[in-house]
């Protein structure tokens, strides 16, 4: 075993710190040293996607990255954006158009969109396509999934708009 | 599976970086985007008892002109910050044709340009792009600094002239001669993975519209990016007319490359798919640079 390295990271605005081994990758670090299971591990090897995290705001594949990496670094997870109560907009498209079902790809999937429809506020469905064309779903043929980033696009121009009206 | 266990080495400069290889040589791996070092080690192909992680050394991340009208690209420089860069768009626009094909946008956001170069994978769009467009490596080591150009950079599959005391640090890519024209081709099984053949071709033309330059470099064919040395000859000096631009196409597949064939795709297929590519991609980009 290598020498414990002392990691120091924000995950979803909150400060955390652990000493791992620099063997620990990323996806380990934030599921079972800090309990937030809703990131994925599926392949270990950047193909699935259900891994993807945001790293100072960019999607990446948490499998690939170790923790000690992380060190200076704001992650964000699926658990930093709704409640069960109040769902990010990206979540609650996802659960009206029914772009889950098993669920296992759906954090992977909705934090590839979420930069993809801060960058593209009104995108055609071959853009959507190509955004999610690194994220595998074995359930639901991806038909779901398109129509929840076309529904999610609406929510959060909707909110845009609302924002902009002050409401 | 879980990678074995290493030691991790952090600099925040080139110097730190290069006294760290001296010290380790073959005993450390450098780690840049790590989309292919990191999912080797977690399959236990690759087992480094060391990594120097390249992440913190800000001044490999960087694109800037260089004085002779070209680009210089920082090994670091992550896939995506090239492929959006105005600079490249404007100067390569072949590169984000090129890195469209290239994995998934969230491995383009870690993935390292130099990395891409230095892992010399021959189904890899990069080594073929920068061999298409003439570029150049500055490599470093403690002893000093030397030149390789693309031609001589890529030596098998997965072997370049690295040395392991030496790290990349650059790609140069010189500045195209006016009247250029690029195409970038490529066929593949689904989105973002290994290209069965691939393409890039940068041509360029004089006053009287003849063929001054054509570089055609294919990837997936062989054991490392290959130049089509053959049919850019029987192109330059010439009007690139359809019938010769089918000749050429015709010799680039059957006789500068000697492709392998897998249970993806025959040899006979990816010589087919090599002359409709290479022809496509020559009929594009003569037609760019007339324009
Ligand atoms: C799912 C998936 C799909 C992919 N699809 C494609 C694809 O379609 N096309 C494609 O081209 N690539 C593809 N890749 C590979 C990805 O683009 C590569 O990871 C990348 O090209 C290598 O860059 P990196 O920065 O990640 O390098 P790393 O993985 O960090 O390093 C790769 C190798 O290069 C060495 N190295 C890196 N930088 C230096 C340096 N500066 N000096 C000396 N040695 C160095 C490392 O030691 C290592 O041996 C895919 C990867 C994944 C996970
Ligand atoms: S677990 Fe990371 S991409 Fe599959
Ligand atoms: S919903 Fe089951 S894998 Fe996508």
């Amino acid at each position: 075993m290598s020498d414990l390295i002392n990691v120091k990271v924000t995950v979803n605005g909150m400060a955390y710190e652990r000493e791992v081994e620099p063997r620990m990758l990323l996806v380990d670090f934030i599921r079972h040293e800090l309990g937030l299971t809703g990131t994925h591990v599926g392949c270990e090897h950047g193909v699935c996607g259900t891994c993807t995290i945001l790293f100072d705001g960019s999607p990446v594949r948490s499998c690939l990255l170790f923790a000690v990496q992380a060190v200076g670094h704001e992650i964000r997870t699926i658990e930093g954006l709704g409640t069960i109560d109040h769902l990010h907009p990206v979540q609650e498209a996802f659960r009206e158009a029914h772009g889950a079902q098993c669920g296992f790809c759906t954090p992977g999937m909705i934090m590839s969109v979420l930069p993809f429809l801060e960058e593209n506020q009104d995108p055609t469905e071959q853009e959507i396509r190509e955004a999610i064309d690194g994220n595998l779903c074995r359930c639901t043929g991806y038909q779901h999934i398109i129509q929840a980033v076309e529904l999610a696009s609406d929510k959060l121009a909707e909110q845009r708009q609302s924002v902009k009206e002050g409401r | 599976m879980k990678p074995a266990s290493f030691e991790y080495y952090a600099p925040t400069n080139v110097d730190e970086a290069l006294a760290r290889l001296a010290e380790l040589g073959y005993g450390v791996k450098v780690l840049a985007g790590g989309q292919s070092l990191v999912p080797s080690m977690n399959f236990r192909l690759a087992q480094p008892p060391a990594l120097l992680d390249l992440n913190n050394v800000q001044e490999l991340f960087y694109i800037r002109p260089t004085s002779d009208g070209g680009v210089a690209i920082g090994t670091m420089t992550r896939d995506s910050q090239v492929e959006h860069d105005a600079l490249i768009k404007e100067k390569f626009p072949i590169i984000a044709a090129a890195m469209h094909f290239m994995a998934h946008p969230q491995i383009r956001n870690r993935g390292t340009f130099g990395g891409a170069i230095a892992h010399a994978d021959p189904t890899a769009q990069l080594p073929a792009v920068v061999l298409a467009l003439n570029g150049r490596m500055r490599i470093r080591s403690q002893q000093g600094e030397r030149w390789v150009a693309a031609e001589e950079f890529f030596v098998g599959p997965f072997t370049s002239v690295l040395e392991p005391e030496e790290l990349l640090v650059e790609v140069e890519l010189p500045p195209t001669p006016a009247h250029s024209g690029w195409s970038y081709r490529q066929m593949e099984r689904q989105a973002g993975a290994q290209a069965l053949v691939g393409v890039a071709v940068m041509v360029s033309l004089d006053e009287a519209g003849k063929c001054r330059s054509a570089r055609i470099a294919f990837l997936s064919v062989g054991e490392t990016a290959v130049l089509a040395r053959q049919a850019a000859q029987m192109l330059t000096g010439q009007k690139p007319t359809a019938e010769l631009i089918h000749a050429a196409a015709e010799t680039a597949a059957n006789v500068d490359i000697e492709p392998g064939g897998d249970i993806h795709c025959s040899v006979e297929y990816r010589r087919h798919l090599a002359e409709v590519l290479a022809r496509q991609a020559l009929t594009e980009a003569f037609e760019r640079a007339g324009r």
